[in-house]
Parts: structure tokens; sequence; C-alpha cells
């Protein structure tokens, strides 16, 4: 029992498209870990049925919607759980293709990992480069490289240790870290769950036991300690009439009672008095938790602020560069203002200056062509009506991050990473 | 497990409770749609914790198809007592009534899809701008698609396949007059989360989820209660049967599961052993593969 308190959460995303063995990785990893029901199973086979299908075909599971299952392609992003003894996973599955870009960098913007497949059949190929740069853009810590199908190879370590090599000379371009290589067969299950007999030469981990032990305690800034104030919480009744607290979700560093901080925008300075949850006040907190802070000065605090400490503050700015994914079938307005959201503060902005676009197959620099359109992703600069206070991506996915909404669709119509 | 990592269980309850946060800051009039079912009663949980030591600043809403377990109102009205919230309920036997719900007819009628009239009608009434419902992605393939935050139209209606994107942490609650929103702070939770979370924290939940004696008849492959608004046929007969119920729903189309688990820790072996899905025993959702997604486009929880 106990064990299952113990469990970590991991989030991975998946990009693919029909023929790369994705759903069937997926399937596998399902079904060897006991996370498909008999009724869903039931479903698959009598659609798979109809559509004349000799075998079950497990991409249905992950496909939710009716146009979907009726057109065979997965268009949205598709969450699926599973657990093992050791850790929950949360996989976003997406799909591959260039015009699904902007689902791409939805699913990846909160995963930890992220799993690439190549077919070792055809190597390298436009769309591996894709899933790989977007994972650098969106700055997931870890990049796993299933190279699939190595049954259809013999097994054969060349294959193998070629598209490796591949990989890692145009991976040096990137800002991953973390990148590690399986030779897998989701087909028949070799380095999935169970180590593959056939693959004697291969001495690294099963994907499943990779995902299970990768380290993650890192993922979060724990460092430059940042607390957007979601809302203010005054119960106004006995026994707590004096009591203000301010509640967030710490984005990054480690809170404790007694530190010193500073309330940005403002600059008051203040010391935090307690850090409250229903179960009791804390000795510290970090992120991502939830909590609640006292402040032993009456200061205004306000949804928006951010509660810093005084020797490590990030950039208050109203010039934002961005490297931007458009979202929106609508191109932007360059007179357009748009609502922009960072963190828990709201402005409106302007797109200013588009500097490149960016090929997400290449990483080419496009200075001629500047017409943005829908899954784009260009490097451009923000005019935002009052200072934001932001950190670069890089050092802080939650405060590093912005979107933008058109005023009058109110459509999520861009997502940035500041630079 | 190194200093600063925190367990599935409590990464998802502060993912839930900042999304909690997130509809009380930028939304108007929000309320809580409350079931009596453990998801809803996991959501009021974590709206409890959220703002405490404040009252939770939304009302309960109930949609009372009249067909109710008398165990989930006598749980329904102690919650409320004990959180001293308010509660609304809207009657789908007052849709009947006024002529703008039609009773469903035959063998396996039921006021499930009623419901859906007379939850937009209180949300009407109400000039509800948030909804938050205690929906899991898991739950079934349509639900896997929700966002978070997911827009309504001026009818009610659910766009599956022009969803807003929802990046990272960062939720667009921006909608027209007479628009609204759902909102699922489980959408990341599975059953088995719910359950671990519900034995971790000691939350009460009705005693139908544990196993009990109770006169059931056998239909469509699951136990069905009986109560006064069910209508047997001649081959139908009623028995006892040692069961409990895995989700909770109106009383006509609940089903059971013969079942001896009758402390949480036995639930949980029991969930960790299913075979099959928890909806599967739901006659709302053996109407085709469809029908929840084409529940959820007309206005459905």
């Amino acid at each position: 029992m106990n064990a299952y308190l113990d469990m970590e959460l991991l989030r991975f995303t998946t990009a693919g498209s029909v023929d790369d063995g994705k759903s069937t990785l997926i399937g596998r990893l399902l079904f060897d870990t006991k996370s498909i029901f008999e009724d869903q199973l039931d479903q698959v086979k009598r659609s798979s049925n109809r559509k004349g299908l000799a075998q079950a075909d497990l991409s249905l599971l992950t496909d939710g919607l009716k146009d979907e299952r009726e057109q065979g392609i997965t268009i949205d992003v598709a969450y699926r759980y599973f657990a093992t003894p050791k850790r929950k996973f949360i996989i976003a599955d997406t799909p591959g293709h260039i015009q699904y870009t902007r689902n791409m960098i939805t699913g990846a913007s909160t995963a930890n990992c992220a799993l690439v497949l190549i077919d070792a059949r055809h190597g390298m190929v436009e769309q591996t480069c894709r899933h790989a740069i977007i994972a650098s853009l969106l700055q997931i810590p870890h990049l796993i490289v299933c190279v699939n199908k190595m049954d259809l190879v013999d097994y054969q370590e060349t294959v193998f240790q070629k598209i490796k090599k591949d990989f890692e000379s145009f991976s040096s371009k990137l800002d991953i870290t973390d990148i590690r290589f399986i030779p897998i067969s989701a087909l028949n299950g070799d380095n999935v769950v169970n180590r593959s007999e056939k693959m004697s030469w291969y001495e690294g981990s099963t994907l499943l036991y990779t995902l299970e032990n990768l380290h993650i305690g890192s993922d979060y800034n724990h460092i430059d300690c940042r607390f957007p104030v979601q809302t203010v919480i005054r119960p106004k009744m006995a026994p707590y009439h004096d009591f203000r607290g301010y509640a967030g979700r710490i984005a990054g560093g480690v809170f404790k009672p007694g530190d010193e901080i500073t309330v940005l925008p403002s600059g008051f300075i203040s010391k935090i008095k307690s850090i409250e949850t229903f179960n009791g006040p804390l000795s510290e907190a970090f992120a991502p938790m939830s909590v609640v802070i006292q402040l032993t000065d009456d200061v205004d605090v306000s949804r928006g602020d951010m509660l810093v400490r005084s020797n490590n503050q990030p950039d208050l700015n109203q010039d934002i560069e961005i490297m931007m994914c458009w979202l929106d079938t609508k191109a932007p307005h360059p007179k357009s203002k748009y609502i922009i959201k960072h963190t828990t503060s709201e402005a409106k902005a302007i797109i200013k200056k588009i500097r490149y676009k960016l090929d997400v197959n290449t990483l080419h620099r496009n200075v001629e062509n500047l017409n943005i359109g829908m899954n784009d992703v260009a490097r451009v600069q923000l005019r935002t009506t009052k200072p934001l206070l932001t950190d670069a991506y890089r050092k802080n996915r939650t405060t590093g991050s912005i979107i933008l909404i058109d005023e009058s669709t109110h459509e999520t119509v861009a997502a940035g990473m500041i630079i | 497990m190194s200093n600063y990592n925190l367990t599935h269980l409590d990464e998802l309850e502060s993912e839930s409770i900042f999304i909690l946060r997130e509809v009380f800051a930028q939304f108007e009039n929000p309320c809580i749609l409350f079931s009596g079912g453990k998801d809803s009663i996991v959501v009021t949980h974590l709206a409890k914790k959220a703002f405490y030591p404040a009252k939770i600043p939304f009302p309960l809403v109930h949609i009372d198809t009249g067909h109710n377990f008398p165990e989930t109102m006598v749980f329904r009205d102690q919650i409320v007592a004990d959180l001293e919230v308010r509660l609304i309920v809207g009657l789908v036997q007052d849709s009947i009534n006024s002529g703008r719900s039609t009773e469903e007819r035959g063998k396996n009628a039921s006021r499930n899809a009623l419901q859906t009239n007379t939850l937009l009608d209180t949300i009407d009434l109400h000039q509800f701008d948030a909804c938050v419902g205690g929906a899991r992605r898991d739950e079934e393939k349509a639900r896997a698609k929700e966002r978070f935050f997911s827009h309504r139209d001026e009818f009610g209606q659910w766009d599956p396949k022009n969803q807003r994107p929802e990046l990272w942490n960062m939720f667009n609650s921006k909608h027209d007059q007479g628009e609204h929103f759902r909102v699922f702070p489980l959408s990341n939770w599975t059953e088995m989360d719910v359950w671990q979370y519900i034995l971790a924290k000691n939350i009460q939940i009705p005693s139908l989820y544990f196993a009990h004696q109770r006169e059931v008849i056998r239909r469509n492959d699951t136990w069905l209660p009986i109560s006064e608004h069910i209508h047997l046929n001649e081959t139908e007969t009623q028995v006892y049967k040692k069961i409990r119920f895995r989700t909770l729903g109106d009383i006509t189309i609940t089903g059971g599961d013969e079942s001896d688990a009758d402390t949480l820790e036995k639930i949980i072996d029991e969930v960790a052993a299913a075979r099959q899905t928890e909806r599967g025993n739901r006659a709302d959702d053996k109407r085709s593969e469809t029908s929840m997604e084409d529940r959820k486009k007309q206005g459905y929880f």
C-alpha cells in the first residue's frame, strides 16, 4: 500500500506519424504495464473489425474523437496515463506532422521527457529533426531516442550505431544535455518493458526502466525564488480576522519562514511570517507546491505580483524577446494589440519586430520571408503596456513563458519562450 | 527520494489547487458541480484546501434527476453543512413539469440525458461563468481531449475540434457574455489516484462505494439496484447480492459489481486488479461508441 503513496510523477511527450510505430509503442507500454482494460480493448477490436483490419489497431485507443477515429489520425493532444510501482506516467501523445507543430508544442510544454522515434530502416528523417528541435525549444530536460523496428533490420548493432552517430552530430546544435538511445522493437516488445534477447550487444536499460529512473528531481529550478501571487486569502471570520495570506504555486527556489523577500514590482521588503497549508504550516516550500504565504508586514500585494528573494530578482521589462509559435489560423496583424498572459499577470502587447522565422526541420533562420502563419516559429520582439517580471525560459519554464490572446476572438493565438 | 521531490499525489494535489485558485481569480461567478460521487467529493475537498483558512468561495450545484440513492442525498446535505457552503439544486423534474424536457420512454428509459437541459438552465439562471467538475481524462476517450479550462458557447456546446491550445500552466478564461467554461481540476488524475488520495487524506465518501447487501436485478451485464424508479420485466427477478458501486450516478443507470471490498484498502486492491474501466457499468455510456462525445457536445457534464 505504501508503495503507491511513494510514487513520483513523470510527464513525457511523444510525437510521430501513423507509420513510425508510435501508437504501437504506446500500446505496448500500456499493455505490458496492464493499463488497458478489457472493455477498451473490446471496443478497439470491434472498431478494427468494422474497418476490415486483421489486428486490433491500437492507435484507436489514443484517438478520442469521432473524426480522429474515422480518419485514423491524431488531431489533438491525447493524454494517456499509466503507472508502475515506481512512477505514475502522463503521456502527451501528439501528432507528428508539420501542420500540427502547435499541438506538439502544447504537449511538450509540460513534459519532463520527450520520446523521439526513429524507424531503423529509414534512419533520421525530417520529422526526427523537427521533434528534437521542438524538444530543445521547449527545454524538455530529457530526450530518449528510440530506434524502432530493429526486428526489420535483423537487430544489427551497426544500424543502431550509425543512427546514433547521425543523431549526435545533429543534436550538437541543440540545447539538450541528457540524450539517451535505445534500440527497440515496439511490435515484439524488445527493450520496451523487457530486455531483448536478440540484442545482447546492447548494454543499456530498457525504455520503461529508463523512464522509471530518469532523475527528475532537478527539473524544477530550486535556486531562484519566484512566487507569483494568484490571489489573496482573507477569511474575515474568527479566529482569522487578521489573516492575510498570498496564495500561489511556487515557480522556483526554496522559501522558508524568516526569509527576507521583496514584493515586485512595488519593491516593498518584508519577511515571510509563515507558509500555510490546510495540513498545517511548513518549514520550507519549493516548486511546484501550492501554498499560502503570510508576511510580517502589512504591505500591499495582489494578483500578478511576485515575491522573490531581495538579492535574486527577475528582469523587469517592457521589451521582451521571445521565440514564438503562432497557434492561430489567422495571421498576426502588425498593428494588433494582444492580451499577454505571463504567470498570474496580464497586460497588452504588440508584436513590435519579427527578427527571423525558424525552420523547425533544419534550424535555418529565414530573414527574407517574415510572413507568419499557423505553426510557424519565429523570433520576435514584444512591447508590453506594463513591465513584466521575466526570467529566461532556459532558467525557468514558468516565469519564462507567455501566451498571447486575441482581444476579439479570445483565442489563444501564440505561445512564447522568453530569451 | 531527494529533498525537493513531491510524490505523485502531492504534485497532482498542487496542480488541482492551482487550478481552483485560478478559477476564483479569473471568473466572476464560478460554482462546483457536485454529484455526490467520489470525484466531485475530491474536487470539493481540494477546494477546501485551496482557500483555507477561508471557506470555499463557490456554491455547490447539484443537478438532481429525482432518481437518487438516498445515501447520496444524506451525504450531500452533510457535506454542505460541514463546509458551510451554499447549495443550489437544479431539478430535472422542474424541467419536465415546465415542458422544457420530455421524459424518455421504453425499457431503458433514464433521466441521464435530461440533466443537460436542467444543467444549462441552472447555469443560465444563476449566470455562472465557470462550472468546476470532477471529470478526468482517463475516464472516457472523449474526456481525454478535454482542456483544464474548457470553453462552452452561448448554447452551452463543446466544440472539441476547435479547442484553445493550453500550454504550461496558463489558462485562458476569456469569453463573451453568455458563454461559460467547464473547469476540470482532476484532468490528470486516474481512478487509482483518486482512491489513493481518498485513503491518504481520509476523505469521507458515501457508503455505497463499499461492499454491502442490496436488492438488485441482473440487466445489461450488471447488477442494477432496485428502486421505485425501476420497472421489472417478466424475466427479471430481484435477488440480494453483496455489491459495491465503482461510480455513482442516477440510481437507474448505475450498476454495481459483486464485491467483498468493504474497506478503502480492499477497494484499492480491487481497482488495481480490475480488468474493466469504471464506466463499464454505466448504461449511459453504453448507448453508442460516441455517446459521451455526443452528450458532451450538447453541454453534458
